[in-house]
């Protein structure tokens, strides 16, 4: 759906140059929630941006609903008619929400469909229909000002949902934002996702909203895409950066002569209590020093850290068992890091 | 007596209504084009920018009584006399617009970037940009801006004498200082007041109203600064202008 090729930005002021994008390459699928995240200034903003050409690429394409927004543009700094065209069907939704405080929440969501030319009645009509889609149906008079930080995110939705998106860019949209008001956010981004059938690209720096609303991610460092999957694709790889963000596990062992293991759930085999199982098949004790556990659509998906008693080349035998029930196991002093070549790759498909 | 101070007043509320009217039609699209022809703006164009700084500049650093007078063969040019309240109108305009373009500037630099590319993000030109979003929502700015400015046009106004533009600071002038009548001298003071009094009332009522529904706080910071320069004497009239420079 979203499909980005070799995308390069370059930013030019006073003889120096900064590479905010460095060839990023990036597939959407339809229909998925697809979350980039990174630290500022990793380049998420400009890679958003880039989407829908607010920011003209260096180099590079864009293709959106199968649309070469870059070939669309042509080479001038303004946006033309084709150009604003596409972008009317892209929504966007922004972390500081970016309402027009001078008309009301209705007016706020009637603009994008006066730039499309729809007729008055019409557009109120499908701007109360939007209100009642988002929650907000009483809300339809007042200021922005007058609404909390997720009722104005909520009208910001539904703003960008007026062009009858089929992709929706998310900009941050959580991140001003309490935990509370973010999972509802979420929630209905969530829903809008599973009921329109709408695709959903969001840059965030927040690991929880990717483990909780997204399909896939990326990770970026410096103006790249260091690593990208579905989100047990990325579980699945040994030495992941990502997994580890997404569920980070710590703990020291109680003492000498103990093996500490971590253990990745990615949601292929563990539908059973493999921990207590392995207590009571090889009689030891186990101590968990640390986990990061969820359970999605009935799969444990995450990561524990456990300690085993007694050396390493005394547990080869659990440790082989673990292996044997299909799940990752990294002993943790012994460091090794893995390739994410193929997973690149995956995510270049 | 009376029908001396009535045509006075006439007069300045002609020079000053006709001046206000055109430093809107004239300062608002040079203020925007101060504003989006800038580097990095939509319509990006260095060298209009820079012959537009220019001019603006050029404008607002001319003393009043000089402008006044040199102007005088341009506005026989423009409305066919050189002398009257006609005549007057003209400097007053060419006065006002730069003034009154650098506080639209200010206005609409102030509305925040991430609504422009919200409209753009929905596939707004710039068109639906200017509009829709620059122009409504610097609206308080842009209120508090005009009274401002109507405020030192009729500071202005007062040295329109110098072109036989009547109104109540040359009244003032020369009845009350050169002839010595204090007594008709404190009257158009007085008159004065009133008059500066009405538009600032209005005009922070009306800033007020569109703040209070869109949520902002007070008034913008400067407003009532301007309210001492006014007072109609010349010298005080052209420094009128120096402290709106920061508004």
């Amino acid at each position: 759906m979203i499909t980005t090729t070799g995308l390069t930005k370059v930013y030019r002021s006073r003889g120096r140059e900064v590479t905010a994008l460095d060839g990023v390459d990036l597939h959407v699928r339809e229909g998925e929630v697809y979350g980039v995240v990174g630290q500022s200034g990793a380049g998420k903003s400009t890679l958003i941006r880039c989407v829908n050409l607010l920011e003209r690429p260096s180099s590079g394409t864009v293709t959106v609903a199968g649309q070469d927004l870059t070939a669309l543009a042509g080479r001038g700094p303004r946006a033309n008619a084709a150009l604003r065209s596409a972008r009317s069907h892209i929504g966007m939704v922004f972390q500081h929400f970016n309402l027009l405080s001078s008309r009301t929440v209705q007016a706020n969501i009637e603009l994008p469909l006066e730039i499309l030319g729809v007729s008055g009645k019409e557009r109120e009509r499908k701007a109360l229909e939007l209100l009642d889609l988002v929650g907000l149906a009483d809300k339809a008079k007042a200021y922005p000002a007058q609404l909390s930080g997720g009722q104005k995110q909520r009208v910001g939705i539904a703003r960008a949902l007026a062009g009858d998106p089929k992709v929706l860019l998310s900009d941050e949209s959580t991140s001003a934002l309490d935990p509370e008001t973010t999972r509802s956010i979420l929630q209905l981004l969530r829903d809008l996702n599973q009921q329109l059938g709408l695709t959903i690209l969001l840059i965030t720096h927040e690991m929880e909203v990717v483990k909780t609303i997204c399909d896939s991610a990326a990770l970026m460092k410096g103006g790249r895409v260091v690593e990208s999957g579905t989100v047990s694709e990325i579980l699945a790889t040994p030495g992941s950066e990502l997994a580890a963000e997404l569920f980070p596990v710590g703990g020291e062992p109680s003492g000498p002569d103990r093996t500490v293991v971590d253990v990745t759930f990615h949601g292929e085999a563990a539908t059973q209590p493999v921990i207590s199982q392995l207590s009571r098949t090889y009689n030891i004790d186990i101590s968990i020093l640390g986990a990061a556990m969820d359970t999605v659509a009935g799969k444990q998906v995450g990561r524990m850290r456990i300690e085993l008693p007694g050396r390493f080349e005394e547990n080869v035998v659990p440790i082989g068992f673990l292996r044997e029930q299909g799940l990752q196991v990294d002993v943790a002093d012994i460091k090794t890091p893995a390739p994410a070549d193929a997973l690149l790759k995956e995510g270049a498909k | 007596m009376q029908p001396l101070l009535r045509d006075a007043c006439l007069d300045t509320l002609f020079m000053v209504w006709w001046s206000s009217v055109w430093a809107v039609v004239g300062g608002i699209p040079l203020g925007l084009l101060l504003v989006l022809t800038d580097r990095g703006a939509l319509l990006q164009n260095v060298v209009v920018n820079k012959v537009i700084g220019v001019i603006v500049n050029l404008g607002r650093s001319l003393p009043f009584i000089i402008l006044l007078v040199w102007l005088i063969p341009f506005s026989r040019m423009i409305v066919g006399t050189s002398i009257g309240p006609s005549a007057a109108v003209v400097a007053l305009v060419i006065g006002a617009v730069p003034f009154f373009a650098r506080l639209v500037e200010t206005a609409v630099r102030e509305v925040d970037h991430g609504l422009t590319e919200a409209a753009q993000s929905m596939g707004g030109g710039t068109f639906t940009v200017i509009f829709k979003v620059l122009l409504p929502q610097a609206l308080p700015s842009l209120i508090a801006g005009l009274t401002t400015t109507v405020i030192a046009l009729l500071g202005y106004s007062a040295m329109a004498g110098a072109v036989g533009g009547g109104g109540l600071g040359n009244l003032a002038i020369t009845y009350g200082y050169m002839r010595h009548e204090t007594g008709l001298m404190n009257v158009t003071i007085v008159l004065l007041i009133a008059i500066v009094t009405v538009v600032q009332l209005a005009g922070d009522l009306a800033v007020r109203r569109l703040n209070r529904r869109s949520g902002r706080q007070s008034a913008p910071v400067g407003l009532r600064r301007l309210w001492a320069p006014a007072v109609p004497k010349p010298r005080a009239a052209t420094e009128a202008a120096e402290p709106a420079k920061t508004t």
